[in-house]
């Protein structure tokens, strides 16, 4: 069925399509429409679940993770501040091997007050091991719910999940979805049967201590075997999910037009959309560029960027983010990825679209032109379009 | 973190869960003074039953306070409480 | 790709009035975007919203900035805003104002198109009497002035979407179609 939603309508119908049973949320600019849609769709009786009201977002996971345990299908949402209020109770998710699914709205962190995209609130939770997504259209969100909760409830994952939108570019932005058919989503889906659960009747002790002689990196090394499973079947539930749906979009990294590039954009996100028309146009030039999508930041796509980088000769990493002290994220990851390869692309970074500041085609066939110059020997992430005096 | 014997890594189930309830882990072998209840001082007041941290205290038949010396670590928090000084921290070694 | 860009104040319904725009080509089988610009989330701060409808799928997510319609729900706005910032050559700039196109003084642009959105309205109760929601009313302007939408579909769309007070809403963009003032000719 279609339907034009926003990404936070499609983020609700997707909780509900993949039935979740327990939600536990708190509202927070741009992501208080997921709260209000899905409780417009339990009032009006067309979503089943057991909604937690809560006073915090740290509440709202510890709810989460304590109904996953349970064996509950679980749902949340959040963004920016929200989110990085939920830090500590993130731990305890992946930590625990609760499978909850959440969506988080790509806000700016404050200050200065921002509400608008930016990715640092979940780049700055990369360590806490959960799977990362990042979705580039409404309808994306929706399909990459169903196929987080298939992935993340493989028992040889366990791992919880986020998604990510970008603020208002795709939280706000109403375009068309097509929602599959409940019963062939059940299919696909099944229903969350952990093989250890809380149970009142057979009781354990959840979280326990560990002494440093007993099972403390062992526990910690068991998440990062989890998340070396999600490589795999993330690529597998995608293809699958594909091969049902019509829809699938290249497992961990998204590749675009790259089969005979020489340039190679990396991004992440809604500005991939725009990433796509500028390449139609650069193309029409004669600009053999192309694009590789960051769908999956964690587990990252170590292997997809070493198989992509065999045929390219320079990589444009744009990062809606960055780490003070050093440079954005993607374009660290990057560049590690490739270090053991003995002939590597040339890898440029740029910091751009921060704190919402809109990415436009011109802005992105600014930045291909500067990386096309010859002056080779950039290194550092160039921050693009910053206000400066005149020179 | 036990109850059946873990060798290995790969004994391991996937998060830290214990195979049985905390009721397995007796801790009273930890105490080195132990609460003992005088029933002619004891007024009934409950005191004990609600501030002892490791639900250790329970009714006996009579109805009166008693210890469950498994789990008793011997924090003498029920001696601090009591308002009618009705419990006595004895030295273990001394009983 | 035919972009329309709205400017409103927060609690008019201008981002509504995008996505019920939207709506509306979605059911004549185009692809469609709508998304709003906020400023700060407060009745009556400047708000400006952008559809975006095509016959083929639409890449763009970013703000519209050489709008091909304007349309000004709050005649105040004239003022501050610089609303034809952009306007593509030919393009329809409609106003919610009971003043007629000529008297309004938007210079260079000779599609200029008026509607009394706010009456209109009220004579439905729609909104306030302070606070009129003239969203649907000026979307029937909006369809009679630029045809990007037919007048049935923004009927239908608004029958199905808007949260309350479906009929007088669809009355209102119908009555809105039929008043609109011209500087020509349609």
């Amino acid at each position: 069925m279609k339907l034009v939603l926003s990404g936070n309508e499609a983020a609700a119908y997707g909780a509900m399509l993949a039935r979740a049973e327990v939600i536990s949320a708190y509202p927070i600019t741009p992501q208080t429409k997921i709260v209000e849609k899905i409780a417009d769709l339990i009032a009006d009786g067309r979503f089943k679940t057991e909604f937690i009201k809560v006073e915090s977002e740290h509440s709202a996971m510890a709810a989460c993770i304590s109904a996953s345990l349970v064996g509950a299908r679980t749902f949340t949402a959040t963004s920016s501040q929200g989110l990085l209020l939920m830090h500590e109770m993130l731990h305890w998710a992946s930590g625990s091997r609760t499978p909850v699914v959440m969506v988080n709205i790509n806000r700016a962190v404050a200050p200065p007050w921002s509400v608008w995209a930016d990715q640092t609130d979940s780049i700055a939770q990369r360590d806490t091991g959960w799977i990362q997504y990042y979705c580039e259209s409404c309808q994306e969100v929706v399909d990459t719910i169903m196929q987080a909760y298939r992935v993340c409830e493989d028992p040889r994952v366990l791992l919880p999940a986020m998604l990510s939108e970008d603020a208002f570019f795709l939280s706000h932005t109403s375009e068309i979805v097509d929602l599959p058919p409940q019963e062939e989503l059940d299919a696909f889906l099944g229903t969350y049967e952990p093989d250890v659960r809380l149970d009142i009747d057979n009781p354990r002790s959840f979280g326990s201590l560990s002494m440093p002689h007993q099972w403390y990196p062992e526990f910690r090394y068991k998440i990062q075997e989890g998340m070396e499973h999600a490589v795999e079947a993330i690529e597998r539930v995608d293809r699958e999910y594909g091969s049902l749906f019509g829809r699938s979009y290249g497992g961990l990294l998204d590749l675009y037009r790259c089969e005979d590039a020489d340039t190679v954009i990396v991004a992440a996100g809604s500005m991939c959309s725009t990433i796509r028309a500028a390449i139609e146009e650069l193309r029409s030039e004669g600009v053999k560029v192309g694009m590789a999508r960051i769908r999956v930041f964690r587990p990252f796509p170590t292997e997809a960027f070493r198989a992509l980088a065999k045929d390219v000769r320079s990589l444009v990493v744009l990062d809606r983010s960055f780490s003070m002290g050093s440079e954005g994220a993607f374009f660290s990851e990057v560049k590690a990825a490739l270090y053991p390869l003995s002939d590597r692309p040339d890898v440029r970074g740029f910091a751009v679209g921060i704190g919402g500041r809109d990415i436009t085609i011109e802005t992105i066939r600014s930045i291909i032109t500067d990386s096309l110059r010859p002056d080779t020997g950039i290194t550092a992430q160039k921050w693009v379009g910053l206000r400066r005096c005149e020179e | 973190m036990s109850g059946k014997e873990l060798r290995c890594y790969e004994d391991l189930p996937p998060s830290p869960v214990t195979h049985d309830s905390s009721l397995v882990f007796k801790t009273g072998s930890w105490r080195t003074m132990r609460p003992v209840i005088s029933k002619e001082k004891c007024k009934l007041c409950g005191f004990c039953w609600k501030f002892c941290p490791d639900v250790s205290i329970f009714e006996d038949s009579e109805g009166y306070p008693a210890v469950d010396y498994d789990y008793c670590k011997g924090c003498g928090i029920c001696a601090n409480e009591c308002p009618f000084d009705a419990i006595t921290m004895l030295e273990e070694d001394a009983i | 790709m035919i972009e329309i860009r709205f400017h409103g104040r927060g609690g008019q319904g201008s981002v509504i009035g995008a996505q019920l725009l939207a709506e509306a080509a979605f059911r004549e089988g185009k692809f469609v975007q709508a998304f709003p610009y906020f400023g700060v989330e407060r009745r009556g701060a400047p708000v400006s919203a952008f559809t975006r409808i095509s016959t083929t799928p639409i890449l763009t997510r970013t703000n519209i900035y050489t709008p091909d319609h304007v349309v000004v729900l709050d005649p105040t706005l004239v003022e501050f805003v610089n609303i034809t910032e952009g306007l593509r050559e030919g393009g329809w700039v409609i106003v919610n104002t009971r003043k007629s196109p000529d008297a309004l003084g938007i210079a260079g642009h000779s599609n200029i198109a008026t509607v009394d959105a706010t009456g209109i309205a009220r004579s439905h109760g729609l909104g306030s009497k302070a606070a009129p929601i003239v969203n649907t009313s000026i979307l029937g302007a909006v369809a009679r002035a630029t045809s990007v939408v037919g007048l049935d579909s923004l009927l239908a769309a608004i029958r199905e979407k808007v949260p309350s007070r479906r009929e007088e809403n669809a009355a209102a963009a119908k009555d809105a179609y039929e008043a609109l003032m011209t500087g020509g000719a349609l």
